[in-house]
Order: structure tokens, then C-alpha cells, then sequence
């Protein structure tokens, strides 16, 4: 089927109405909005230090070509040269001079040439410059940041999974004295963001001695309001029947809850999981306050500080960006039916 | 919650079990393992008393750090001095609030004592208004086409929502390549006959690009939701309008908005939430400049707090006082709207 008769079908038969139309304008500017900057980016990470700097930029990663040439040690870039009777040929520059340039016929090195600069126009091909991507693994601590950013996405996690779960089945499962303060207590905290308590909260971090320690950014976070309530909901549709017939069979609280309710309440800790996992990610504004020193940085806060010290090496920049979004990317693409129907029925992120 | 909840068979009270055969031995093996001193409490404490222990580390982690944190934050807003530890402070009662209060005219902030603050708050009010009203408008818009009978409305969905998803570094830099200086933006502008823009270094464009930055990294998150309030409307409402051949803008205006208020109103309360406590993108794209001319109240809090060279955390704990005061009276706003409404 061509892409015309795709955009064209419509469910039913009948004729297009004008807003039909509009409505195809507006998502296709959305695509272009939304995606274009993205794949910019990603095309520009590509792109060597030099081609960076041209102005305007080009389109797709270019680099200029080179030969080796037999009597000259160094690679030499090839330029079209118009010549002085109007032909133009390819030739290999060996230096500059002023405005003048030394070159050489790539075919026979020994003929020499001397070109006033403006006649010539560097040639150009397509070329990925994947040392962008490979240079800052060893030249910068960046494998040590993602280490970083991995251990506290991957042990956060796990921690809030575990302390969330326990608190919404107690919440979901129990009548007991005091449940409607602790629900309050869980409301509370919904309403009080890390924002608003950024003094006192690095105290106690620092009372515990997990100042510049990942702790002390896994910790605080671990317990979210956001995912005991999540849970809860999901709880509470549970079988009743199913917990009294375990205690029949003497199965005690913990069994019941680690053996029976968990498996029972896995896509609604799936969607907590995800959520987890973005929410760690992309941390900023804590990491940044309790971390300063830059072996416990995390690749969000690691790339903040690159972006103030390589102002004029954009190509690490760049590159160090698309790999820090790929992991989200990787996730969105495969998860995007969980993530969008958890936000969907929450209403949170 | 929505979600398919496979209904287990009631008949065998270990049905869980059948589950965790599955899991690895591992896990099998952590279970075992937590399961005895698990079963020993039971015994020794009793049944009834379970639901605490189950509760107990969530509550730890609340108190440890949010409430505790409440009640210092308190005692920091009226102490003095540069000590971080609260038992070396000097009790100075509202001194800190009426040094932030300080003005010669709260229209004017450079006429502050603490001009940042104010221009912290100005920025802010006018980020969050412009903000806000762009990300509903554009948010509702989105959630209409999409709700449209359109083909690949998954793809379209995923392509508006996926930035939600993007660190907010991440964000900021993708568009500060954009917009810097020999940037694509630019390169457009001046193959169009026009002159270059510092977007970032000029306090108007500098704003407005905030502001844009981050309605294009967030509003997907409102468009699912107002898209999900959407779909609970029933069809046959459209159905019968479509019998009477009512204009598509009357069914919109007359149908469409009334029956999507409620989550209209969620979803601005929530953006401005959001909005006011606005910090990441905003930090890493301009820094809060040009001068201060995008410093927000957060990014105020976040550097005399911890940036600058004197911390002065009894400012930044009063400053964030106010603030909590701000966010707690939009959410009592939601909180009585969804009341009204649900009786």
C-alpha cells in the first residue's frame, strides 16, 4: 500500500471535511516538531569537531577526503580546483601559504600547482565520525557516570518495589488501628515535592554520612507516595477468597504476601518499575545539590558539568547526550503501551 | 487501575506458589530465606500486629525524609548563621522572612534587599502564565486531533508523548544546539535574508524559549491524559449530534468542553504545580540568564542553599516556606474542586 493511499483512507466512506485536513497538517507539523530536533541531534553527534563549526551546517554528517600520497607523510585533504582556464580538476593540498595554496595532482605527486585559496572547494563525503562516541569512554569519566546512573537506577528500583509494595498491602489487605493516619501520612507526602525541603533533607543526609555518597540519592526517593498508591489500587481488586483460604493452610503473612499478593499485582509493579526507572534516570535537581565530587556523578549531572566545560567541544557534548537517551529510547520503544496506559490511569509521572 | 487482572484460580489456596516455581531458584532461595524470621515475628508479636511491620520501612523513609525534614525546614526558616547543623543556630524569629520581604516596592524586585528572590518570582509568575496557558491550549489541541478517526493514531500519540520522556539535561542541550549561535535555527534564518538571533543571550527570546522548551518536553504527559478524559465519553452523544448535523465546533464547544472540565481543571492545577517549581530544563539551558533574567524561585532556593559562596540556608529554607505555602494552597484549590464535583 503507497503512503497515499494510507493517508488518504479513511474509516468510513464518507467525504473530507475540511478539518480532516487541519487535523493531518497539525500532526504532521507535530512529527516534524517533536522528532526533528531529536534527529538533529543525533545527526550532528556524528559530525566531526570541524564540521560542527561551519556555518550554516550541513544537513548530514560530512567529512572532507583525504589521500595518502607516496613522498608525503601526512594524509592530504582533496579539494576541486577551478583552474585558470575555467576546467576544474581534483588536487591534493600540501600546504598554505597566505592565500595561496601548494598542491599536487593526486595521480602524479610531482606536478605541482600554486592556487589562490578562494578558487578552491574542499571535497566532501559522507562519514560517521564514531570517535565522538568512543573518545569520551576513555578520555572523560563518563563510563563512571553511567556506572553511577545504572547502580542507583538499578538499586532504587528494587528498594522502592520492595518498601512499596509491603506499605500498599498493608494499606489494601489490613483493617487495623491507625490505617486511615497512615493513609494521610501517604496523602501528606504527595504534596510535599523535594523542592521544598532541600536544606533540611541534605542535613539528614548528612547527619547519616552519606553526603557525596549514591545513598544518599537512592534513599530519600525510595519511598514515593506515587507507588504505594499505584499498588494499593491494584490491591485492592485482588480475591479476597484467596488470602483467607492461604491462612487455612497456615501460610503465614509474609508468605502471603510474597508468594500470593506480589505475582498476583505484577503489571501494576511493572508500571512501577518503569516509572522507577525514569524517575532515577533523569534525576537532576537533588543529585546536584548532595553530589560534588565528580567520582559519584551521575550521567545526568556529569553531562550538566561537561556542557559548562566543553563549550567548544561540541562533538563530545553531542555524542555523550544520544548516549545518555538511548537507554530511555530503548525502553519508550518497547514499553510504550505500559508507560502510556500507567500515566493514563494514574495521572501521575 | 485498568489493567488486565488475571483472575487466579480460587480453588487452590497456593496458587501463588504455582508462580514462584517459575522464578528462578534464586529468588526462590531469598524467599526461603526471609521467610523464617518473617514467620518467627509472626509468632512472637501476633496476626494482628503484621501490618505494621509491613508498613514500617515506607513510614521510616516518609519520616526520615519528608517529615523531619518539614520541622527543621521550619526551624531553619527562623535561625540564623551560616552553621548547617540546627543546635548551632541562632534563633532570629521572622528575621529571615522580613529580609526577603524587604522592599522598597514589591513591583520593582531591584528595589529588594533580596532582588534575586523577587526576580525569582517575577520570572516565575510570568513563566508559569504563559507556560500554563500554552500547555493546556496546545495539550487540549493535541488530545482533539488525536481523538480524531485518524489513521496511525498510535504512531502520532507515541510522537508527542515520547519527550515526557527525556531527562530534562537531555532537553536542554538537544535545543541549545538548536538555538545557540551558529545553530540550525539560525543557519534557517539568515538562508531566509535574516539577521542572526542570540535566542539564549537576549532576556526576551531567552524566556520564551523556556517556556517553549519546556511545553515541547512536557505536554504530551497533559495530552494523554486529557486524551484518556476523551475516550470516557460516550459515543453516542457524538452519535446522536451527527444525526442532527451540528457543526463540528458547536459539538466541540457544546458537547466536548462542558463533558472534559473536570479533567481540564486537573490538568491545569497539575501543570501549575509543575510549572512554579519549574527548575531542570530551564537551569541547563540558560543557567538562569541572561543575568537573571530566567532565574526561577527554585533555582534561587537550589543556589543560596548550596551554590553560592556564603550558604545561607535559612534563606533558602524561608524561601522555600513561601513556596511550600504557594504549592499547598493550589493543590487545597484541586482538592476542593474534585470535592465539589464527586458530591
Amino acid at each position: 500500500m503507497s503512503i497515499a493511499t494510507i493517508v488518504t483512507a479513511r474509516r468510513d466512506a464518507k467525504s473530507w471535511h475540511w478539518t480532516d485536513i487541519a487535523a493531518y497538517a497539525y500532526l504532521i507539523l507535530g512529527v516534524f516538531l517533536m522528532f526533528g530536533p531529536v534527529l538533529w541531534l543525533g545527526l550532528s553527534s556524528f559530525k566531526t569537531q570541524a564540521s560542527l563549526l561551519e556555518f550554516p551546517p550541513s544537513l548530514l554528517p560530512m567529512s572532507q577526503k583525504e589521500v595518502t600520497l607516496p613522498g608525503f607523510p601526512q594524509p592530504l585533504p582533496l579539494f576541486t580546483v577551478t583552474m585558470e582556464d575555467g576546467s576544474s580538476r581534483v588536487l591534493a593540498q600540501v600546504r598554505r601559504v597566505g592565500i595561496q595554496a601548494q598542491m599536487v595532482d593526486p595521480a602524479d605527486p610531482t606536478q605541482q600547482f600554486r592556487v589562490a585559496i578562494d578558487k578552491r572547494v574542499p571535497v566532501r563525503e559522507f562519514a560517521l565520525a564514531t570517535e565522538n562516541y568512543t573518545e569520551p569512554l576513555e578520555r572523560f569519566a563518563f563510563p563512571q557516570f553511567l556506572a553511577n546512573s545504572v547502580f542507583v537506577t538499578v538499586v532504587a528500583t528494587l528498594i522502592t518495589l520492595l518498601i512499596n509494595s509491603m506499605a500498599a498491602y498493608a494499606l489494601s489487605i489490613y483493617e487495623f488501628k491507625g490505617k486511615n493516619a497512615a493513609m494521610l501520612a501517604v496523602i501528606g507526602t504527595l504534596m510535599i515535592p523535594i523542592t521544598i525541603i532541600l536544606v533540611p533533607v541534605y542535613l539528614v543526609v548528612t547527619k547519616l554520612g552519606l553526603v557525596n555518597s549514591l545513598w544518599a540519592v537512592i534513599l530519600p526517593g525510595a519511598a514515593t507516595p506515587t507507588g504505594v498508591f499505584l499498588l494499593r489500587q491494584y490491591m485492592l481488586t485482588l480475591p479476597r477468597d484467596l488470602i483467607e483460604a492461604a491462612r487455612m493452610d497456615k501460610a503465614s503473612e509474609w508468605q502471603i504476601y510474597w508468594r500470593i499478593v506480589m505475582p498476583l499485582t505484577l503489571p501494576a509493579l511493572a508500571v512501577l518499575t518503569i516509572f522507577s526507572i525514569m524517575w532515577r534516570w533523569n534525576e537532576f535537581l537533588w543529585p546536584l545539590a548532595v553530589l560534588t565530587k565528580t567520582e559519584v556523578y551521575t550521567l545526568q549531572i556529569g553531562l550538566n558539568a561537561f556542557q559548562g566545560e566543553l563549550q567548544t567541544q561540541w562533538q563530545y557534548l553531542l555524542a555523550m547526550t544520544v548516549m545518555t537517551l538511548t537507554p530511555v529510547a530503548v525502553v519508550f520503544v518497547f514499553l510504550q503501551r505500559f508507560i502510556t496506559t500507567g500515566i493514563a490511569n494514574t495521572g501521575m509521572k | 487501575m485498568t489493567l488486565s487482572s488475571k483472575n487466579p484460580p480460587a480453588s487452590s489456596a497456593l496458587a501463588g506458589s504455582a508462580q514462584t516455581r517459575r522464578t528462578s531458584p534464586f529468588l526462590r532461595q531469598v524467599a526461603r530465606i526471609v521467610d523464617w524470621p518473617m514467620a518467627a515475628l509472626q509468632r512472637l508479636i501476633g496476626e494482628r500486629r503484621m501490618p505494621y511491620v509491613f508498613l514500617l520501612p515506607n513510614l521510616f523513609f516518609f519520616g526520615l525524609f519528608v517529615f523531619v525534614p518539614i520541622a527543621i525546614n521550619f526551624w531553619y526558616s527562623v535561625t540564623g548563621g551560616p552553621a548547617l547543623f540546627p543546635s548551632e543556630r541562632p534563633y532570629v524569629g521572622s528575621g529571615q522572612y522580613s529580609y526577603l520581604f524587604e522592599c522598597g516596592s514589591y513591583a520593582d524586585p531591584s528595589s529588594c534587599r533580596e532582588d534575586h528572590f523577587w526576580r525569582g518570582v517575577y520570572n516565575t509568575v510570568t513563566f508559569s502564565f504563559f507556560q500554563v496557558v500554552a500547555m493546556v491550549g496546545l495539550s487540549l489541541l493535541t488530545a482533539v486531533v488525536l481523538n480524531m478517526k485518524i489513521k496511525g493514531r498510535g504512531f502520532f500519540r507515541a510522537v508527542y508523548f515520547f519527550p515526557v520522556l527525556l531527562s530534562p539535561v537531555v532537553v536542554a542541550l538537544i535545543w541549545k544546539w538548536i538555538l545557540q549561535r551558529d545553530g540550525i535555527l539560525n543557519a534557517w534564518i539568515t538562508a531566509m535574508g535574516g539577521d542572526r538571533v542570540l535566542f539564549l543571550t537576549e532576556p526576551t527570546w531567552a524566556m520564551f524559549w523556556a517556556i517553549f522548551v519546556s511545553v515541547w518536553s512536557h505536554m504530551g504527559f497533559y495530552t494523554l491524559i486529557l486524551l484518556a478524559g476523551l475516550q470516557a465519553i460516550p459515543s453516542d452523544i457524538y452519535e446522536a449530534a451527527e444525526m442532527d448535523a451540528t457543526p463540528r465546533w458547536r459539538v466541540f464547544w457544546r458537547l466536548t468542553l462542558p463533558l472534559l472540565w473536570p479533567n481540564l481543571v486537573v490538568v491545569i492545577v497539575l501543570a501549575l504545580i509543575r510549572a512554579v517549581q519549574t527548575f531542570d530544563e530551564v537551569f541547563v539551558l540558560t543557567g538562569g540568564g541572561p543575568g537573571t533574567s530566567t532565574l526561577m524561585v527554585v533555582q534561587y532556593i537550589y543556589e543560596t542553599a548550596f551554590s553560592n559562596q556564603v550558604q545561607n540556608f535559612g534563606l533558602a529554607a524561608a524561601a522555600s516556606v513561601v513556596l511550600g505555602i504557594v504549592l499547598f494552597a493550589l493543590t487545597l484549590a484541586q482538592l476542593a474542586y474534585t470535592q465539589r464535583k464527586s458530591s
